[in-house]
Formats: C-alpha cells, structure tokens, sequence
C-alpha cells in the first residue's frame, strides 16, 4: 500500500553483502533526494521567468504570467512570519484537520471493521452508507450550519465527512481481502473468533487503514479549506487558511492568494508524510519487503 | 508437566479413514462433483502420499481432512470420531505459504502454542527455538516471512505446523513452486523430521518421483470427481535417500504409477478435462 518504492525494494531481499547494498540504498536515497529538489529548483525557475517574460520581451504568458513573481511571494510571506494572524489561521485549519480526521478514524475504522466482518450489520449499514457517499461534503454545509450550535462544530463536521467515507471504504475492502488461508491457519491452531478479530483481522487490515488515513487526510485539507472559504470568517468560529486566501482575494492581493496556498499544500504534505512515517514504524514487515 | 515421549509414541499418530465421501460445489446446472465415492485410510505413523492429475480435487481432499469443508455424503473419521470442523490435532500445511506477514519467523511459531496455552511458556519458546533449528532457521528468526526465501517460508511453515504437535499431517503440495535444487533439499530435510516425529501425514502432490521418495502408501487418484484409482505400497527402507529413486523397486513403482494415471490423464483429456 505504500504510496512509494523504498529504496531497498529496488534491490534484492537479504542485504547479503551488508556493506555494500547499504551503501548503494544510502546512495540511491540521496539521489532521489536530490531529483526532489532539482525539480522543485525548476518548478520555480519555470514560474520565474513566465512571470518574467513581458517585462524582457513583452511576451504575456497566458495564465502564469498573470501570477505574482516567486520573489514577491516569498516577501509577502517573510511579511507574514511575524504576523500572528498568518499563524493563526494556520493553527486553526490544522486543528479543525486534526478534529475530523481523528474523529473519522476513530469512528471509520470500528465501523469499517464491523461493516467487513458482520452481514447483518453489513446489510442494514451499506445500502445508506452507499447513498450518502456520493454527496459532496461541501454539499452538507449549509445544513451543517443550521444543525451544529456553533460555526466551529460546523466546519469539524464537515471535516470529519471527508475523511469518514475513504476510511471506512478502505477498512472494508481492506478487511475482506485478507486471504482466507490466515483465517484457516489461525483456526486450525485454535484460534477463537476474538483471536482471529485482534491477532489475524486487524493486522491484516493495518495496510488499509494506513491508505484509508493518508488518501483521508488529503480530504480533510481539501474540504477544510473550502469550508472556511463558504463560512464567515474573521471572529469566533471563522478564519482558518480558507478565510486567509478568501480574504487576501477580497483585499486583492495576490501574493498573499498564493502564500496562503502554498502553506496549505506544505501542511498537507506534512500531515501525509506523518502518516506515512506512522504507517512505517506500525507496519515493519512492509518496509522489509 | 506434558509428556513429550508419550506425545510422540502414540498421540502423534492419528488413524483416519475416509469412507464413501462425496463433495460437490455449485447448485443445479452449475453443480460440479469434486469428490465421489471416495474411500481410503491414513494409517497411523505412516505417509500416505495422495497422487492424481491436476485439478482432480486434490486440494478439496485436503480440506476436507482439515475441517474446513464438510462433506456432502459420507463420512472422515479421525480415530473412530468423525470430523465436522478444524482442529488443532490436524494441521494443514498450505501450497502457497501460509505464515502471518506481520509477526517474525519465531512469533509465527509460537503462535498456536501461545494462543491455547496447554502447556508452560517456556516450555513453547524452547520447542519454538529447538524446531526452528531442526529445520535450519534459528539464524532467520526474526525475520519476517516477506524476507525468507521460498523454500525457508514452507520450511518455517512446516515448522509451524509441528509446534501444533497436531496427530495428522497435511500437506497440500508443500514443495510446489519451488526450483528442482532447493525442492530436493526440501524433500531430504521432510524426510528427517518425518522419521523423527512419524506423525501420521497425508502428502498431497503431483509428482510421482516425490511420492514414491517420501510415502509408505500411495492413493492413486481418478480425473474429477475424484475416486480412488489404486492404492500401492512403497516398500523402500527407511530413512530414504535421493539415491532409491534410481532403484529398480523404484522404477517398477513409478511405471506402475504412471501407467495408471496416464490412462486417467488421456481420459480426461478426451472428455476435455482440466488435465
């Protein structure tokens, strides 16, 4: 289920020659560190002289070109590192994140688990599981707002929808995968149904519900930031990087559109690699592969 | 205290006899016999090796042994008592392996043991590290099954299954799969824990050659719906070696085997089976 190869799985199992294999994948991991930054270097020299390119030639570049220079973007930012509203925002994106992500997970994964190994459960749960799925999170948010006291419970709620529906997916699929010699394995050596539950199900299942988290947490970012874009922000229950960029939009500054969005992809980009590192260190027989 | 001695001169050695069984999976057009009218013995402490063309249902025997099927008609009885679900006093080991991928080598071991707890703890771990070097994995022990190779995954696997000290045997096409070098050395490193241990074992291949190195009997097996073509014993001497099977008793069993289920294969062939 890892979402990338290890550099140890390009070579073969049984580092036989220790030394040797260790220093190649040591290598082959800067390598690739390196790649990483090179074309990120690339991304931003490509960025750079669109935005450039009327000012030299007096060629507009349709679409990039109307973006603001890298170099204005990163002085709006260093503006914005001792602005404590900048931080907050952040903050408050990351908890409403942090709420509904663990909410769903808390909930997806008993419920996910139960839905996998119980029919009748299975039966009277997936069929309004399976209606309420395809409706966009967003779309709950005017209800949302009606129903929850406050604009904060409103905006977790919502959250905690992205996230739930990929979890609870993941957990379910992954749990009816697990091949069925474990299952006869672990019977036949006097398993009883609790063993097979905590000793054999959950994990066999721990692969998918690591997918179900990292592809979840994504979601949650996604739908986050598009919450506090719709709700209004500002006082008690608003704000958030949504409501940053919605903001600067308002008060036309591009720059600040783009450092508001750049600081969402980083916090995502985070937030998945935390889950992944905990996926790893949950999981070692994967790495190992 | 468990009495290790008596464990192995008499409990290890389950008889069973399968008697008129009959399997079938599907329901009206779609239904398929597997298994028909089939009747054959296991006699304590030997090796009965089941040999038959591919698809014949093999496998289905197997489970059925094992408990995770039941028969449609007919009966399995274990020591005069019939089968109905699995057990921990048959143990199957599986074509492809079988071992949990996310404990090591040793805790796949322990892990029947430890679950029932029938016997002292210690007691578990010493049988786990003793076993483990009968079958030349103490140094892979806290491996993860993804980082053995596959002969060391059907021998742990075997390995496992003994820590069961299970009264039957099984082993659905154990050395499948694997390369004809590490297959041989598989087959020699069996045959001593078979002659240590002699539980009662029910070998399941398609290779004559293996049958005929590793079994005290083989059950020569019909196209589906499997019957029981010939039963002969292999009367070879123990402990076996590589070297019998370019013996002329070998020779006079495996033409004898071929003849055998070279008609079954032509038959099935004709009729378009799966052969």
């Amino acid at each position: 289920m890892r979402a990338f190869a290890t550099a140890a799985e390009m070579f073969p199992r049984r580092s036989g020659t220790g030394g040797a294999v260790r220093r190649i994948v040591a290598a082959s991991t800067e390598i690739r560190v390196r790649r990483g930054v090179a074309a990120l270097s690339l991304f931003l020299l490509f960025w750079y002289v669109a935005v450039s390119l009327k000012g030299w030639l007096g060629i507009d570049v349709p679409w990039v070109g109307r973006l603001p220079s890298p170099g204005s973007v990163f002085a709006a930012w260093l503006g914005l590192i001792g602005d404590p509203g900048y931080w907050q925002s952040a903050y408050l994106s990351f908890m409403r994140v942090m709420i509904g992500f663990l909410a769903a997970m808390l909930v997806g994964i008993p419920v996910g688990l139960a839905a996998a190994i119980n029919r009748y459960f299975y039966d009277v749960f997936y069929p309004s599981f399976e209606i309420l799925r395809p409706i966009p999170p967003l779309a709950w948010v005017p209800l949302s707002l009606i129903f929850w006291p406050t604009q904060e419970m409103s905006i977790a709620s919502v959250t905690f929808l992205g996230a739930f529906y990929t979890i609870v997916i993941n957990v379910i699929s992954g749990a009816r995968s697990i091949d069925v010699r474990l299952i006869r394995a672990a019977q036949s050596m006097g398993a009883t149904r609790w063993h097979l539950f905590w000793k054999v199900v959950l994990p066999a299942t721990l692969p998918s519900i690591v997918t179900g988290a990292a592809v979840g947490m994504g979601i949650t970012w996604e739908v986050v930031v598009a919450a506090e874009m719709i709700s209004t922000g500002g006082h008690a229950g608003g704000g958030g990087l949504g409501f940053f960029i919605w903001n600067s939009y308002v008060g036309g500054s591009l720059q600040q559109i783009v450092v508001g969005m750049i600081s969402i992809g980083i916090a995502g980009y985070v937030s998945s690699a935390l889950i992944r590192l905990l996926g790893h260190a949950l999981m070692p027989w994967l790495r190992l592969r | 205290m468990h009495r290790r001695g008596a464990a192995r001169a008499g409990e290890g050695r389950a008889h069973v006899v399968l008697s008129r069984v009959a399997k079938g999976f599907g329901f009206d057009a779609a239904r398929e016999e597997v298994v028909a009218d089939l009747d054959f013995e296991i006699p304590p402490g030997q090796l009965t090796a089941l040999v038959g063309p591919s698809g014949c249902g093999k496998t289905t025997i197997a489970n059925l042994v094992a408990g995770y099927e039941t028969p449609d008609q007919g009966e399995i009885r274990l020591d005069g008592a019939p089968i109905r679900a699995a057990g921990s006093e048959r143990m199957l080991v599986f074509q492809e392996s079988a071992l949990f991928p996310w404990l090591t080598t040793y805790r796949n071991l322990t892990f029947g043991p430890l679950l029932r707890r029938t016997k002292p703890v210690a007691e578990i771990h010493a049988e786990a590290k003793r076993l483990l070097q009968l079958v030349g994995l103490s140094a892979f022990a806290d491996k993860y099954p993804a980082q053995l190779s596959g002969g060391m995954q059907r021998r742990a696997e075997l390995a496992r299954a003994m820590m069961m000290e299970p009264r039957l045997m099984i082993m659905d096409e154990p050395f499948r799969g694997l390369d004809a070098m590490t297959r041989e050395l598989m087959q020699l490193s069996f045959l001593r824990l078979f002659d240590t241990f002699r539980r009662t074992n029910l070998f399941i291949t398609s290779e004559i050659e293996e049958a005929i190195l590793l079994a005290d009997r083989l059950v020569l097996l019909s196209n589906r719906p499997a019957r029981v073509r010939a039963v002969i014993s292999i009367e070879l001497p123990r402990p076996r070696e590589i070297g019998m099977l370019s013996s002329r008793q070998a020779f006079d069993y495996k033409r004898q085997a071929l003849e055998i289920l070279h008609d079954e294969a032509l038959r099935g062939f004709v009729r378009g089976g799966d052969v």
